[in-house]
């Protein structure tokens, strides 16, 4: 591969893992007060292999792209201070659009790029969902591999090793490409503070973006019935006989 | 109200969660209408005429020598054939590492929305509603859905199967026009070692934090584990420090697990943990500390030194396989 080669990264802004949830007055949504937003922790693997590719060849560019209100642009600004090049705000305030609604979005800002690689983070951990990768892929009409657990690139193909029940499949796939990044592919980097500062002089290009009809609606959030604690069956190894028959007799799980 | 099961196999052999799915499946059609119909993409016939058993009517086989190894593109074609040929009114796939990746590439072609990972299907008022596990099961979330078909995956080890007794289910052939090799190829499947068994799978589970001080000890975790029968699982802490790889994490940046038991060992119990572990049917804790959050949650809860009472709890349940 040579030229100008264009990565697409796209990132989410999630609540931090450990927010405790509260639904919000409409029954329907997360309650944002009180929580800490941070980048979803899977997209920084995603910024962090891309910035690694862009290192290898030793040229081109890394975009980072996300949707939803002003706040994202903090995200934006994270992963401009990781080391990517310049940034795509798809403006949308209120609610979060459906995954298909969001890869529609996506679809339309990232097609005119004519990216080589597009990264995201296998899933958010917010909705869970894992679906905008596969459908952002279909509708750009790449290949795509998702959970992607480790990456080789050569020339303009790549091997890749994604995780399945009981074993990993290895995959080889042609560029242009979509990916998806599971834990453990790298290590991201931290923002150093020349990465921070010079992050704040990068571009960020806004577009306003009106999504379709729901594909899908949210009725309810609501939250677990909580878990009442237990018993303390003992202490030290002198419970041990009673925690096995309980486990056996009352549990019946042994 | 038709519905469309897609079939999971691997190697030739179809995945146990699919007996799940039609069960779902049958009981859906019972209330809604049937009749269940799978579509499966393989290289050669898996025994598909037996699921007649587990609640299918009739199977439709897309088969390509593109389809020995799972391939998501031409996959997706074949289902997306599926249901332009039986016009269902849902769609269910598993939430496996397979039907992950497959669903929404199914919802994109046909421009419909999907429910992933569901946990719990229903109907209200003549329409299909569906319950999900969001933010790793700190909050459910409950949907429904304004286009047709409705496509869920649904988590392994939630829905039980069926058993129709000496029923058959019809194969016939679906056509799927394919041009070329697939541009994401799978090449080969390496298997873990061990063959263990996927945590999400398992049955029993048994988790060590940071309280086990250093990655040598988890033979003690593993021991435990072997004598139940468990896959070994690991706290967040633990696999950022290295000491267990990243498949083993339960959590929110992990997996998210149903047991029957699960066992916390030297897991203290931070919130995105709790996260990821809390909808087990039982819970163990064993930690030093008698305050610790993981006790708030456990059904058993046993305070005292885990290299004290791991090794005793081992032996007990060996004895008690010896017995049994």
């Amino acid at each position: 591969m040579g030229g100008n080669v264009i990565q697409v990264v796209c990132v989410k802004r999630v609540p931090d893992t450990e927010t405790r949830v509260k639904v919000a007055s409409d029954g329907r949504n997360l309650d944002p007060a009180g929580v800490t937003w941070v980048l979803n922790p899977y997209d920084e693997f995603a910024v962090e292999q891309a910035l690694r590719v862009r290192e290898k060849l030793g040229a081109g560019e890394v975009i980072v792209i996300s949707m939803g209100a002003a706040g994202v642009q903090t995200t934006l600004r994270n992963a401009l201070a990781m080391g990517a090049d310049r940034a795509i705000h798809l403006r949308h305030e209120g609610v979060a659009p459906d995954s298909l609604e969001v890869a529609r979005a996506l679809e339309a800002a990232i097609r005119p790029l004519a990216p080589a690689l597009v990264w995201l983070g296998k899933q958010a951990v917010d909705d869970d969902a894992a679906q905008v990768g596969p459908m952002l892929a279909t509708l750009l009409d790449l290949p795509c591999v998702s959970v992607v657990a480790s990456f080789e690139l050569s020339g303009d193909a790549a091997t890749l090793e994604r995780e399945i029940e009981g074993g990993r499949e290895v995959i080889e796939v042609r560029l242009p490409a979509l990916l998806t990044t599971d834990k453990g592919l790298n290590e991201p980097r931290y923002a150093s503070l020349k990465g921070i500062m010079a992050a704040k002089r990068k571009p960020i290009e806004e577009f306003a973006v009106t999504p379709g009809a729901p594909n899908i609606e949210v009725t309810a959030l609501t939250l677990p019935p909580p878990r009442s604690a237990g018993r303390r069956v003992g202490e030290g190894a002198a419970a041990v006989p009673e925690l096995v028959r309980l486990l056996r007799e009352e549990a019946r799980v042994i | 109200m038709s519905i469309l099961v897609f079939i999971e196999q691997r190697d030739g052999n179809v995945r146990s969660v699919t007996r799940e799915l039609l069960g779902e499946a049958t009981r859906l059609a019972s209330s809604v209408g049937g009749p269940v119909t799978g579509v499966c993409a393989a290289a050669a016939d898996p025994g598909l005429a037996q699921l007649g058993e587990a609640g299918a009517a009739r199977v439709l086989l897309a088969c390509h020598e593109r389809f020995a190894f799972y391939d998501g593109e031409g996959y997706a074609m074949a289902v997306e054939a599926a249901v332009r040929d039986v016009h269902p009114k849902v769609v269910l796939f598993a939430a496996s590492a397979m039907g992950r990746d497959l669903a929404p590439r199914v919802a994109a072609r046909l421009g419909v929305g999907l429910a992933s990972d569901c946990t719990q299907v229903g109907v209200e008022d003549g329409a299909l509603t569906a319950s999900r596990p969001v933010f790793a099961g700190k909050a459910l979330q409950r949907v429904r859905f304004p286009k047709a078909p409705a496509l869920l995956s649904l988590r392994p080890k939630v829905f039980a199967a069926v058993s129709i007794a000496g029923a058959t289910a019809a194969v016939e052939p679906l056509a799927v026009a394919m041009a070329g090799p697939a541009r994401a190829r799978v090449t080969r499947v390496a298997a873990v070692a061990g063959g263990r068994l996927d945590l999400t799978e398992s049955e029993i589970i048994v988790s060590g934090g940071r309280g086990l001080k250093g990655p040598e000890h988890f033979a003690l975790i593993e021991e435990l584990a072997g004598a139940l029968g468990a896959t070994v699982g690991a706290s967040r802490a633990v696999v950022d420090a290295g000491w267990r790889p990243h498949h083993d994490q339960v959590g929110q940046t992990g997996k998210t697990v149903s047991p029957k038991l699960y066992v916390a060992i030297g897991i203290s119990g931070a919130i995105q943990h709790l996260a990821g572990m809390s909808s087990s049917k039982c819970i163990v804790a064993i930690n030093k500390d008698p305050d610790a959050p993981i006790f708030k949650v456990a059904d058993y809860g046993l305070v005292g030194d885990l290299f004290e009472v791991v090794p005793a709890l081992t032996a007990a349940v060996r004895k008690l396989n010896a017995q049994t």
